[in-house]
C-alpha cells in the first residue's frame, strides 16, 4: 500500500477530485495548508505600508491506495492540477505499513 | 397658540432625544471600527474598553461634568452636581423650547464620543484600567472645562471669552473631535509605539487589522450616527426655519462624508497603486469631522469639497505621523485632531459670523488645555499604576492579560 500526498492550488481541488473519482478511487482527506516553494510569496498593502506574505494558501490531499493503483492516481492528480504556471504544487508517495477500517475492523487491502 | 407651543416643545424634545440616541449609536461605530483595525488577539479588550468608557462617560457627566460645563452662577441651566433640578419644566424655569433633561441626554453622548476617540489611538498596548482611570478625569473634568468656554459661554479663566473673538464650532470639530485627539496624542507620546511597528532603521511595518468587514460596518454606523451629531446640534426642528436648517445639515453631513471617502480612495490609489480600504474609511470619517464645525452654511458642493479636503489631509497626516513614529492603529489623531483643526479653520469660509483669528485662538485654547492636562493625568497614572502592559503580555495579546478571554475561542483549541 502507498500513501499519496499532494499539495495543489486550492482552485484545482474540484478538478482533482473528479479526476480521482473517474479512475475509481473513492476517499481522500483534504487539509487547508500554507507554505512556499519556488513561487515565494507576494506583497500586500495596509495603510500605505507594504508587507511580505511568505506563505501562500494551498490544499493538501492524502489518499491511501493499493500499490497497483499508484501510477494511475499520480497521473490523474498531475493531469488535473497542472496549470503550467509556477506554484502548481507537488506529489509525494510514501510506503504505507498498515490500515484499519474503524467500523468493521477490516485491515490493510480490505480497509482502503 | 398654547397648543402650537406645546406641539413645538414636544417635537423639539423628541428630535433632541432621537438625535441623542443616534449619537449614542456612534459608540457602537467606534467599537466596531476599532475592533476591526486591531489584531484578533486584542479584540476582547478593545470591546471591553469601548463599552466601559461609554458607561463611565455617562456617570461622570452626571456626577459633575454637566455642572462644570453649564453650571455656576452664569451657567445656562444653573445645573448642579448629580443633575438635581434638571427634572424641572424647561418652559417655566428657563424659557427653553425643549425638556432640560433631553439637553443633558444629548450632551452626554458627545462626551462619550470624545472619549471613544482616545481608545483607538492607544489600542493594543495600554492597560485597560489605566485607560478607564483616564476616562474618569477626561469626561468628568477636562472635556467639561473646555466645553464651558465654548458651548457653555464662560470666559477662559477670566482672561477672554471665545464667543466674543468670533469663535464658532457648530457641532464640535474642535470641542469634541480635536479635544479627543489631543488627549489621545498625549497618551500615545507617553505610551510609545506598538512593538514591531517601526524598525530601528525607520521603516514602517504594517500591522493589518483582523476584521475589515467589521471596520467597514463601524464606519457606516458612524456615518449614520453623525446625522444625529450634526443634525441634533441645530437644537430645534419645530418651525419652517429650523426644519430647513436641519435638512441642510443632514444633506451637507452626508455630502462631506462622500467627498472625504472618494478623495482618500483616489489619493491612496495614486500614492500606493491600490484601493486602500482603511484609508478610504478614514477618509469618510475625515469628511464628517471637517464639516462638523459648520454644516449649516456651506452649499452641498462646498460641503463635498470640504469633506474631500479632509479626506486628502487625513491620508497625508497618517503617513506623516508614521514618519514621526507616532503609532496610532486606527488613525484617530489624524481623523479627529488634524482634520478637526481643518474643520475649525474652514468655518469662516462660509460663515460670516466667525473669524479666522477667533477660530485659531479657539483651536489653540482647546488643544493646549486638553493636551497639557491629559499629559499630566497620563503621567500620574503612569507613575501610580503604569500605563503599558509588559512586552510578553503585548506579544500574547491584551485579551488574555487584561480580560482573561479570547474573542474567538473556537480557533484556539479550547474544548467544544
Amino acid at each position: 500500500m502507498k500513501l499519496v500526498t499532494a499539495i495543489i492550488k486550492p482552485f484545482k481541488l474540484d478538478d482533482v477530485r473528479e479526476a480521482i473519482s473517474e479512475i475509481g478511487i473513492d476517499g481522500l482527506t483534504v487539509t487547508e495548508v500554507k507554505g512556499f516553494g519556488r513561487q515565494k510569496g507576494h506583497t500586500e498593502l495596509y495603510r500605505g505600508a507594504e508587507y511580505q506574505v511568505d506563505f501562500l494558501p494551498k490544499v493538501k490531499l492524502e489518499i491511501a491506495v493499493q500499490d497497483d493503483h499508484v501510477d494511475r492516481l499520480v497521473e490523474a492528480i498531475v493531469g488535473a492540477a497542472k496549470t503550467g504556471k509556477i506554484g502548481d504544487g507537488k506529489v509525494f508517495v510514501y510506503d504505507l505499513e498498515h490500515a484499519v477500517r474503524i467500523r468493521t475492523g477490516e485491515t490493510d487491502g480490505d480497509a482502503i | 397658540m398654547e397648543i402650537t407651543f406645546e406641539l413645538g416643545y414636544a417635537l423639539d424634545t423628541f428630535y433632541f432625544l432621537m438625535c441623542g440616541a443616534l449619537v449614542m449609536w456612534m459608540a457602537a461605530g467606534f467599537t466596531m471600527l476599532e475592533a476591526g483595525l486591531v489584531r484578533a488577539k486584542n479584540t476582547t479588550e478593545i470591546l471591553t474598553k469601548n463599552i466601559s468608557l461609554y458607561a463611565i462617560s455617562c456617570i461622570m457627566y452626571m456626577v459633575c461634568g454637566y455642572w462644570v460645563m453649564y453650571g455656576g452662577p452664569d451657567g445656562l441651566h444653573a445645573a448642579v452636581p448629580f443633575l438635581d433640578g434638571i427634572l424641572g419644566d424647561g418652559v417655566a424655569e428657563h424659557g427653553d423650547t425643549y425638556a432640560p433633561s433631553a439637553d443633558f441626554f444629548f450632551q452626554v453622548v458627545f462626551v462619550a464620543t470624545a472619549m471613544s476617540i482616545v481608545s483607538g489611538a492607544v489600542a493594543e498596548r495600554m492597560k485597560l484600567w489605566a485607560f478607564l482611570a483616564f476616562a474618569v478625569v477626561l469626561t468628568g473634568f477636562i472635556y467639561p472645562m473646555e466645553g464651558s468656554w465654548t458651548w457653555g459661554g464662560q470666559s477662559v479663566f477670566g482672561l477672554y471669552t471665545l464667543g466674543d473673538l468670533g469663535f464658532s464650532d457648530f457641532a464640535g470639530s474642535g470641542i469634541v473631535h480635536m479635544a479627543g485627539a489631543a488627549a489621545a496624542l498625549a497618551g500615545v507620546l507617553l505610551l510609545g509605539a506598538r512593538k514591531g511597528k517601526y524598525t530601528v532603521d525607520g521603516k514602517v511595518n504594517a500591522i493589518p487589522g483582523a476584521n475589515l468587514p467589521m471596520a467597514t460596518l463601524g464606519t457606516f454606523i458612524l456615518w449614520m450616527g453623525w446625522f444625529g451629531f450634526n443634525g441634533g446640534s441645530v437644537l430645534a426642528l419645530a418651525s419652517v426655519e429650523s426644519a430647513n436648517a436641519v435638512a441642510v445639515v443632514f444633506l451637507n453631513t452626508n455630502a462631506a462624508a462622500a467627498g472625504g471617502l472618494v478623495a482618500a480612495l483616489v489619493l491612496a490609489r495614486i500614492l500606493f497603486k491600490k484601493a486602500d480600504l482603511t484609508m478610504a474609511l478614514n477618509g469618510a470619517l475625515a469628511g464628517l469631522v471637517a464639516i462638523t464645525a459648520e454644516p449649516s452654511t456651506p452649499t452641498a458642493l462646498q460641503a463635498t469639497l470640504f469633506g474631500a479636503l479632509g479626506g486628502i489631509v487625513v491620508v497625508l497626516s497618517i503617513l506623516a505621523l508614521d514618519k514621526l513614529k507616532i503609532d496610532d492603529p486606527v488613525g484617530a489623531i489624524s481623523v479627529h485632531g488634524v482634520v478637526g483643526f481643518l474643520g475649525l479653520m474652514l468655518v469662516p469660509v462660509t460663515n460670516d459670523g466667525a473669524l479666522f483669528s477667533g477660530q485659531l485662538i479657539g483651536a489653540l485654547t482647546i488643544f493646549v488645555w486638553v493636551f497639557v492636562t491629559s499629559l499630566i493625568v497620563w503621567s500620574i497614572i503612569k507613575a501610580v499604576m503604569g500605563i503599558r502592559v509588559s512586552e510578553e503580555e503585548e506579544f500574547a495579546g491584551v485579551d488574555i492579560s487584561e480580560c482573561g478571554l479570547e474573542a474567538y475561542p473556537d480557533f484556539t483549541g479550547g474544548r467544544v
